[in-house]
């Protein structure tokens, strides 16, 4: 039971991680360019990627923890999350007027709580991966304090999110009355050796369990906190938001339902496949109303929760990796997506009506046409990386024999070309009708860059990412 | 039989105080008998020969976190506080499910097969020099050491965002 080096060597990025947000926090302290500090994450968050290729698979800390080709995928998004989210904010945070190093540093802590989430084995170790990355969240949103609009998403986030804790504190509590461990794997041979994984007690823990983490992916009907939240965060937090915690949910979802609830997994999927037709329904009908376009965006990312669940339903290797692939294309298109609408942002003006966004072709053709890729994307219109995501979801889902699933989901994806391409329309065919300046710096700049190179090469060449996503299953 | 008995009163008073920490329109009421709720909770710890969760339970709760509640809610102006309504317009549907809940929740605990009898019995913790609290240390700090280790850096997160959230507004 005693922990060894080897136990240790295992989380070394988790420590490094933890020591870079601890040193950004001190830094705050000595210097007075904030943006330095960013630059200095996203250095260390580097270091800490390629800590995380050089570490040993393998279990530890009784196995808890585990470092396997699943984890560092999913770290790997994190780690893409959490550069373009720094590289989008550095300007972003002194036009808000909110320049502070804790902001770096806080969400540092929250990809430490989702890396600790995807590498759980343990129901202990994944509740608290999810509270640490919560927490931090829950902050992040309400970043600009003497904004109400943003202590709203804070409050409203926060309470939302302590009630959904209570739900898979419950689960918990429930299977380990059962079968007297948190181990995901020892629950489920537990529960297969005494025949109890017909046990409702064990149905009902496997339904807290879909709340609780329906509530992280925003997944309908627990979805509501989802379009506050995201339309009153700070924009940068937004993009984080709605990329990070949900893969991080996901992660978190995709283990503990096919190692603990493996037994009983027809009854999760047939629980499952309602929510998802549910929760593309609801993003991609709702979203159309829209005239904000961060909630508009909110809207979309519940609808892409939806699809990516098409991965976890399907299962096997080729389900799970194609929700992983899915999420990683949705990590691009999504963040290049809000830094287009944070280059709009400047002193006094908000930008976020979708009627700015009128006649931006003409006064600023590039960025109008980053925007069109990310609409293009997000719509899964070829050649972009979201038609290749859509694609692999929908074949996994027919392979697994669930075409009636897949049609719906191809029916709501062509409502959400109505609301994707307005944008586009309303860029390209309206006349312009106030000056819009854009607030251009370099690190915005390369995270846009990034951003569409992802976009447009996994589109083109899908190979790449999908063999690296299989590869890290059987790894 | 007065096991029973015990346990009988103290969950009859835990839903009792709940439900009335709710109810209340006056938040310092609401307070108060969350200190009621925590003390017979821990009531209930000390009938699981839990005494250390017990010690917590009172120090941590009801001497700590509901002073500091306390004077949260003696910041707040409680003329307006009283006024407003307690549940809103949707408290019914809430209710509902809630009862809903609770009868799906409890005709399911019936059925709780019985869990396997771990390390830590009885008679191992009364055998151990120093009890239930000297377990508690060493599983923490040998089995749990991992998890704990998680929950301290929880807490450091608890307090950098408490003090970015109080801060005082940046002048640019």
């Amino acid at each position: 039971m005693q922990s060894s080096y080897a136990d240790v060597a295992r989380i070394i990025p988790e420590i490094f991680l933890t020591s870079l947000a601890l040193l950004l926090l001190m830094m705050e302290l000595v210097t007075k360019k904030k943006e330095f500090i960013g630059f200095i994450g996203i250095i260390g968050v580097v270091i800490t990627a390629y800590l995380t290729l050089i570490t040993n698979p393998g279990r530890a800390f009784s196995d808890m923890f585990i470092v396997d080709g699943y984890s560092n995928f999913f770290k790997l998004i994190f780690y893409l999350n959490v550069i373009l989210t720094i590289l989008i904010s550095i300007r972003y945070l002194k036009i808000e007027g909110v320049n502070l190093g804790e902001y770096y540093s806080l969400i540092l802590f929250a990809t430490l709580g989702m890396m600790i989430m995807a590498s759980g084995t343990d129901l202990i170790v994944i509740y608290l991966g999810l509270e640490l990355m919560a927490l931090s969240t829950y902050v992040l949103a309400g970043f600009l304090r003497h904004e109400i609009r943003s202590n709203e998403a804070a409050l409203k986030y926060f309470l939302l999110g302590a009630f959904s804790s209570a739900f898979l504190l419950y689960g918990i509590a429930l299977t380990y009355g059962m079968t007297g461990t948190t181990n995901l794997k020892d629950i489920a041979s537990y529960v297969t050796q005494h025949g109890i994984a017909k046990n409702p007690v064990f149905t009902l823990s496997m339904i807290m369990f879909i709340i609780a983490f329906g509530f992280k992916i925003a997944a309908a009907p627990f979805h509501m906190w989802a379009p506050d939240t995201y339309e009153g965060a700070p924009t940068s937090i937004t993009a984080f938001m709605s990329v990070g915690p949900k893969a991080a949910g996901f992660a978190a979802m995709g283990r503990v339902f096919f190692d603990a609830l493996g037994p009983i997994r027809l009854d999760w999927v047939a629980v499952i496949i309602p929510i998802a037709i549910l929760t593309m329904a609801v993003g991609n009908i709702i979203a159309i109303s829209q005239t904000n376009i961060k909630r508009m965006l909110a809207y979309s990312s519940i609808a892409h929760a939806g699809y990516a669940l098409l991965g976890l339903i399907a299962g096997g290797s080729e389900g799970l990796s194609s929700m992983m692939n899915y999420l990683l294309i949705y990590a691009f298109m999504n963040v290049g997506a809000f830094a287009v609408i944070i280059m709009l942002r400047r002193e006094g003006f908000k930008g976020e009506d979708i009627d700015d966004y009128s006649g931006l072709a003409k006064r600023h053709p590039l960025a109008a046409g980053l925007m069109l890729v990310f609409m293009f994307s997000l719509t899964g219109i070829p050649p972009t990386a979201g038609f290749v995501g859509k694609f692999y979801l929908f074949m996994s889902a027919i392979r697994a024999g669930y075409t009636g699933l897949v049609i719906v989901a191809v029916i709501f994806s062509a409502i959400s070309a109505y609301f994707y391409l307005r944008i586009v329309m309303y860029m390209y065919m309206r006349e312009p009708k106030a000056e819009v300046e854009l607030s251009t710096s370099a690190p915005l700049g390369i995270a846009l860059a990034i951003t569409v190179a992802g976009v447009l090469i996994l589109g083109v060449f899908p190979s790449i990412v999908i063999h690296l996503a299989k590869a890290s299953l059987l790894g | 039989m007065l096991a029973e008995i015990f346990f009988a009163y103290f969950a009859v008073v835990i839903v009792l105080t709940s439900i009335l920490v709710i109810a209340s329109r006056n938040p310092v009421h609401s307070v108060l008998w969350m200190l009621l709720l925590f003390f017979h909770i821990a009531g209930l710890y000390l009938m699981l020969d839990a005494e250390f969760l017990a010690a917590i339970q009172i120090i941590i709760y009801a001497g700590a976190i509901l002073v500091l509640f306390l004077f949260v809610v003696l910041l707040l102006n409680l003329k307006e506080e009283i006024k407003g309504r307690p549940f809103s317009r949707i408290f019914v549907i809430a209710l509902v499910l809630a009862i809903g809940m609770a009868v799906v929740i409890s005709s399911t605990m019936k059925l709780l097969p019985p869990g396997p009898v771990g390390q830590y019995s009885m008679d191992m913790i009364r055998a151990t020099k120093g009890g239930n609290s000297s377990i508690i240390g060493r599983v923490m700090y040998t089995e749990f050491l991992f998890p704990f280790e998680i929950a301290s850096t929880i807490l450091l997160v608890a307090i950098i965002g408490a003090i970015v959230l109080a801060k005082k507004r940046l002048r640019s």
